[in-house]
């Protein structure tokens, strides 16, 4: 069953935040949601970038007082 | 055309450029290209294992990276070879010069390499130098 999973990224600059969800990408399913924190505007733009790149798949990102949730479905 | 295969040359002992080394090298090697890392001259005594994470900066912005918390630039190298499968390959001659043996560096390096054969792991590569 898919799971959904938070990463905690604030506080963290570019590529941190990338990188934290890469590792937890990693230990997961397919079919597993993660959604990243994140307080770094670059990092916004750039983790759904590298997500289409790589083929997951991109589910939205919502920003609440200044914190950016960018959820992304592990694909392959 | 899209980029398949990057080296990155790191010969600089200062904090904005191996950070920048580092960013550079970790997101390519986690997008699926194949990178190859070759440390020489001042950045290699940054990877003995225990040495102090602390280099110089070259102006300001290398004073904000600290403040900030950015990661630092080894733990970017290792993600690069942990997360993104790249090699870094430490220069024998700056080893030798410097008179470090291989076996104190970070586990996370490969064996000691020279110019002939990182000439030969950059054929058809982009080759970028920090």
């Amino acid at each position: 069953m898919a799971e959904k999973k938070i990463i905690d990224g604030r506080g963290s600059f570019c590529p941190g935040p990338l990188m934290e969800l890469i590792g937890v990408l990693k230990m997961s399913q397919i079919g597993d949601e993660l959604e990243v924190l994140s307080n770094d505007k670059g990092s916004a733009k750039d983790i759904p970038e590298w997500v289409r790149k790589v083929g997951h798949e991109y589910v939205g990102t919502r920003e609440e007082e200044g914190v950016w949730h960018i959820t992304v479905r592990k694909a392959k | 055309m899209a980029v398949e295969k990057i080296c990155v040359v790191v010969v600089s002992g200062s904090r904005e450029r191996l950070q920048m080394a580092a960013m550079a090298a970790s997101v390519a090697a986690v997008s699926g290209i194949e990178v190859t890392i070759f440390l020489s001259m001042n950045s290699v005594p940054y990877f003995v294992k225990g040495a102090a994470v602390d280099p110089p900066s070259e102006g300001g912005f290398g004073e904000l990276i600290v403040r900030k918390k950015a990661p630092d630039f080894k733990t970017l190298f290792r993600q690069a070879v942990e997360l993104g499968d790249a090699k870094i390959l430490p220069c024998s001659m700056a080893l030798d010069i410097a008179g470090i043996e291989p076996d104190t560096l970070e586990p996370y390096l490969g064996e000691p390499t020279g110019l002939s054969s990182f000439l030969d792991a950059a054929r058809g590569a982009q080759v970028w130098t920090f």
